[in-house]
């Protein structure tokens, strides 16, 4: 202060950032963006025919899939084998991810055996998948079911260790019974670990998903695709991808949707 | 119901952390317990309440526990235990369903202890939203919902401020006064234990040895902030304590 005498100023403000806002309409802004610079570019010859369709012929040929009822031949058998291989993956994952939680014995029994098959790639097994289940569809739902298994059960059972253990005693001390503890401690306590480890699982289920297609099924995304790949044809090739993204997205939102229903406390 | 501690002694692996503790709580009473960080008060504390068995020694409850008690023994916790996704309401009903105490006689309870602890305008607010004060009023109203035998309370108030401890201070003597509790409140702060205990237990650092038992003679209700003879009574305590506090101080330096 006393060095000199300089003009008073303004304290400068420097406490931006990092901080999450919710900025949805930005994501789709983005999408927008590239698909006009594609569709400008492959309409001037910029970029060539060869390695993009044009992005109104992927939607021409999206039209005749849906005209032509193919898409929705495609669609339902991947859509059912997403959620029955899914659901018994992550029920099954949950359940075993919270008895790790709880019990040191488990924990000390399959915490080894979860990382050892955590790094095999699940796409590798499909072959024995098909020996122990036949050709159809039990052998695609037990690829989907066994690779969202293992993230989910370690997703659950960090977020089990991270429940506040004073609200577990607090149970204990009022003298609730072990169920009503997992029930209504444990479990909503862990649940945002759990939602963020479903994200990944359901990303790791697409993509399973399209890799049992393609390896037999004569309907599906994957199939779908495969049979483009193999033709070169882009335009259906891209058609395919644009339908997984759209999987993406909205198995996203609906966790986002569950995230804001289940954990509205949190804000 | 009153309870009897004798010959508690209790140690974890090698630390010998209480020594030969010989106890009385009588019904209807408050008794604080004071002692230098880590003499074992809350160790004590989950001893009397059946979270952790002493190496020796043996807890009597004597007589009677009161009707309707759902739960005889009862923690008022330091930092209140609440459930973030449960509203007030919903922490409360949380330690009366699993009695199957569901709906309208719920409802009777929950009304009651709101009213009790002036928390009824607040019902279905989440903690989050709420002062540390109130927080902490609502874990007592769960507390008091289970008409407990005996509250036991292991610094309910440190994590409050100095002027929110003060009106909790003043809302649990009026509580008192209404109905008389019996509880084990465990403090570091010699002002709460004047203010609240008919009983204070000074313990030595560890192993935590009973040093004093202390009895005021005031009624609770007629006990004031700054009251002169709680000041010399908090002096005294002070004197017991302060060679006690500072070793147990340095001791924990060293450690
Ligand atoms: N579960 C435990 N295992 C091993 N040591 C423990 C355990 N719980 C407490 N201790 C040790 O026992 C001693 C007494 O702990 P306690 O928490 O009862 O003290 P306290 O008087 O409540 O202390 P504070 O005033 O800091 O709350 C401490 O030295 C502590 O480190
Ligand atoms: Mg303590």
């Amino acid at each position: 202060m006393s060095e000199k005498s300089s003009k008073p100023r303004s304290v400068e403000f420097r406490g931006g950032g990092f901080a999450p806002v919710s900025h949805r309409w930005v994501g789709l802004v983005v999408f927008i963006v590239l698909i006009v610079l594609a569709e400008v570019g492959t309409q001037t010859g910029f970029i060539s025919a060869l390695t993009m369709p044009k992005p109104s012929d992927v939607l021409e040929t999206f039209h005749q899939l849906y005209v032509s009822g193919l898409l929705w031949k495609h669609l339902v058998p991947s859509i059912t084998r997403l959620l029955v291989g899914a659901t018994l993956g992550i029920t099954v994952g949950i359940w075993v991810g919270v008895m790790i939680g709880l019990f040191s014995y488990v924990r000390a029994g399959l915490v080894p055996l979860v990382a050892a098959i955590f790094p095999i790639p699940k796409i590798a097994l499909l072959p024995l998948f098909v020996i122990w289940f036949g050709i159809d569809e039990a052998s695609k739902y037990a690829l989907i079911a066994f690779g969202t298994f293992t993230p989910t059960v370690v997703a659950t059972y960090g977020a089990v260790d991270n429940v506040d253990r004073t609200l577990i005693r607090m149970g204990q001390s009022f003298g609730l019974s072990w169920t009503s503890i997992v029930r209504k401690i444990v479990l909503p306590g862990a649940m945002a670990g759990i939602l963020s480890g479903l994200r990944i699982s359901m990303a790791i289920a697409i993509i399973l998903l399209v890799a049992a297609e393609m390896l037999g099924a004569e309907y599906g995304i994957g199939a779908y695709i495969l049979e483009a790949g193999s033709l070169y044809d882009l335009e259906r090739l891209f058609a395919g991808v644009v339908i997984l993204s759209v999987m993406g997205v909205l198995v996203s939102a609906a966790i986002s949707a569950v995230e804001r229903k289940l954990l509205g406390w949190r804000t | 119901m009153d309870i009897r501690l004798s010959g508690i002694n209790h140690s974890y692996d090698d630390l010998e952390v209480l020594r030969d503790v010989t106890l009385d709580i009588p019904s209807g009473k408050i008794v604080c317990v004071v002692g230098p960080s880590g003499c074992g008060k809350s160790t004590l504390l989950r001893l009397i309440g059946g979270l952790e068995r002493p190496t020796s020694g043996e807890i009597l409850q004597m007589g009677d526990v009161p009707e309707n008690c759902l739960n005889p023994l009862t923690y008022v916790f330091q930092d209140f235990a609440l459930l973030p996704w449960r509203t007030v309401h919903g922490n409360i009903s949380l330690v009366l369903e699993d009695h199957g105490i569901r709906g309208a006689r719920a409802q009777v309870i929950i009304d009651d202890v709101l009213e009790r602890t002036r928390l009824t305008d607040f019902a279905k607010a989440l903690p989050r939203q709420l002062s540390g004060g109130m927080k902490q009023r609502v874990a007592i109203a769960r507390a008091l919902a289970v008409n407990p035998a005996v509250m036991l309370m292991d610094e309910p108030l440190s994590a409050l401020d100095s002027q929110t401890r003060e009106l909790l201070i003043d809302d649990l003597v009026a509580l008192w006064s209404r109905t008389p509790f019996t509880a084990v409140y465990v403090t570091h702060n010699l002002a709460e234990a004047v203010r609240l205990g008919h009983l204070i237990v000074v313990l030595s650092r560890r192993p935590g040895e009973i040093r004093e038992i202390v009895e005021i003679d005031k009624p609770l209700a007629d006990r004031r902030y700054a009251d002169p003879d709680l000041e010399i009574q908090q002096k005294r305590l002070w004197d017991l304590m302060r060679e006690e506090a500072r070793a147990a101080d340095e001791e924990l330096i060293h450690v």
